[in-house]
């Protein structure tokens, strides 16, 4: 039963093989199961689970529909869940307990869906590798002396190793598409202001989205259904119909240009990474699709920009952790400065300090234009080349991360070698395009990830060409050996 | 470029954080190894570029009318604050 996905767990509700009663109660057992080995969640919600799944029975008998309905799932732990623990993985608030639902959370409950917990993450999503939480790493289901990437590696990790069928998660430079890259499973980061951030909490409000992962692209196709939309409640949300992505996964790709990203096959890629990405491109051709080569020139300058514009709005958006309202404060203030400085230095951990005080000096007198205003300035570059490239082809596609899965603690000395995990990925969200990431091989038993870009609301032909990718593969649908029962 | 210990502690102090005696080492070499990479950014040429302002062409921030739309919910918010006393958020004085 773990290892269907939504639509063959819908088709199982439907048809009466099992209940959602009885998948709810499968699937939280595999949590608390796996719990010591993976440390892939924060919080499980077994009671509520199991009276939304009793509900949600109770929905199917009456003939209420909806391809969501009685499926469990887990939200990262980045979004409020009225009356439960909400962390963002730090001690900041590790004693927050969310007065009100995110905008996403309230979605996929209305649609039914069977919240199982929360997931674990790193620090205020500030991570490549789920090592920055709070509540300690998250291992990989492929090889648990691995990373699962990150910052949505709790989210990944729970999907790989079939605890839940789909998982919520956030994407500001590339923590949808690397973790689900490096955990074997699908991910998609949908376009800027597609999905509410309503009670997701803040990181890098000109980059934050909210996504899906999940084993295939016909469960993201039903997910996003269910969690994009306006949403008066974000001022960034915007007023665009939904369309029936699921409709549209077995579209023929006849005539579909496909840009292979020149930039994307630089030193810094891993030889078993570009050739999975090459074979995948085959497939590509087979099906239909044509190939030409394109340029984004600036697009190796985006990490140098993501880290000046990503720090200046963390530091922004992470001022509102003040000791006062709600979260850590520390013991015996000598007055409100102290208050201030030490809740704030005992709550964050260490990349979230290095990452304030970043943004912190890049908008500090003096320096604004030197490093914001010219970094804001290159992101229009990387931008437009984006744009041009789509008056050519129809989508861009590369690698969606340099290498496979790397050992824990391999790369947490040196901050410039983590944030270079996102080199492939960061350029979407600069450009506030939709990406997605999907299993296209495996290097030392480890999956790789196929990254697929496009225009701004284009996720139902990302969509399709995942699904039909899929149907001529079966990279995704690869279980960790580990984790098959 | 070279951040200095009182740089970080400057910083520090702007981002209302405190910073203990190890970690003002260990921030004095990353934020200096990160803002040099930022550096690179220098390479590009941006003259007559439009800094960008939104991620979505064409689109700002949307506006909506000044209304009340929210009840009030303090007492549901103020049971996730560290000290209340009378409906208010208690901290050490702040004037003598």
């Amino acid at each position: 039963m773990h290892t269907l996905t939504i639509a063959q767990m819908a088709a199982g509700l439907r048809e009466r093989r099992f209940s959602s009663m009885e998948l709810t109660q499968a699937l939280l057992a595999r949590l608390n199961a796996a719990q010591p080995r993976l440390n892939a969640m924060i919080t499980l919600t077994a009671a509520p689970a199991l009276a939304a799944a009793q509900a949600a029975d109770a929905g199917l008998a009456a003939g209420q529909a909806g391809p969501l309905r009685g499926i469990p799932m887990v939200h990262k732990d980045i979004f409020c869940t009225e009356g439960v623990l909400t962390t963002c993985g730090s001690r900041m608030l590790s004693n927050f307990v969310s007065p009100y639902d995110a905008t996403v959370v309230a979605r996929l409950k209305a649609a039914g869906m069977v919240m199982l917990g929360k997931a674990n993450m790193d620090e205020f999503a500030m991570g490549s590798s789920n090592e920055t939480s709070f509540y300690g790493p998250v291992r990989n289901p492929w090889d648990a002396s691995m990373v699962p990437g990150g910052s949505s590696g709790g989210s990944a990790a729970v999907v790989a190793a079939r605890l839940a069928p789909a998982a919520t998660a956030t994407d500001t430079g590339g923590s949808i598409r690397q973790p689900a890259a490096l955990c074997g499973i699908t991910g998609l980061k949908p376009t800027y202001g597609r999905v509410s951030r309503y009670g997701m909490i803040a990181f890098a409000s000109s980059l934050d989205q909210a996504g899906t992962l999940t084993v295939t692209a016909e469960d993201s196709a039903l997910m996003l259904r269910a969690m994009a939309g306006f949403d008066p409640r974000d001022s960034t949300s915007v007023d665009a119909p939904v369309p029936d992505y699921a409709a549209t996964l077995g579209d023929s790709l006849a005539g579909v240009t496909i840009g292979v990203v020149r930039e994307f096959f630089d030193a810094g890629l891993d030889g078993a990474c570009g050739q999975a990405v090459r074979d995948a491109l085959k497939v590509y051709e087979k099906l239909g699709a044509r190939l030409k080569d394109v340029s984004c020139p600036n697009l190796p300058l985006s990490v140098p920009t993501y880290y000046v514009v990503a720090p200046a709005e963390c530091s922004s958006n992470l001022a509102r952790f003040d000791g006062v309202r709600y979260g850590h404060r520390c013991e015996n203030p000598r007055d409100l400065m102290d208050l201030y400085k030490r809740s704030r230095g005992e709550g964050f951990g260490a990349e979230v300090k290095r990452r304030i005080m970043t943004g912190t000096y890049v908008l500090s007198a003096g320096y604004y234009d030197a490093y914001y205003i010219k970094a804001q300035k290159v992101r229009q570059l990387i931008a437009q080349d984006f744009a041009r490239a789509f008056g050519e082809v129809d989508v861009l596609v590369g690698p969606t991360s340099p290498t496979a899965a790397f050992p824990l603690g391999a790369k947490t000395s040196d901050p410039i070698t983590m944030y270079l995990n996102d080199i492939y990925t960061i350029g979407a969200n600069l450009a506030g395009i939709p990406g997605l990431s999907i299993p296209c091989g495996f290097a030392g038993g480890l999956p790789l990830g196929l990254q697929i870009m496009g225009p701004h609301f284009s996720e139902a032909r990302l969509l399709n060409l995942a699904h039909r990718y899929q149907q001529e593969t079966d990279w995704h649908a690869r279980v960790p050996s580990a984790w098959v029962n | 470029m070279s951040l200095t210990r009182n740089d970080i502690e400057s910083i520090a102090h702007l981002a209302r954080l405190n910073l203990t005696e190890t970690e003002i080492p260990v921030y004095v070499q990353s934020l200096s190894s990160i803002m040099n990479f930022v550096g690179e950014l220098d390479r590009a040429k941006t003259d007559g570029i439009t800094p960008m302002a939104h991620p979505l062409p064409g689109l700002s921030q949307r506006l909506r009318a000044d209304e009340v739309l929210e009840s009030d919910h303090h007492e549901r918010y103020q049971r996730n604050a560290p000290q209340v006393a009378a409906a208010l958020y208690v901290v050490p004085k702040v004037i003598e």
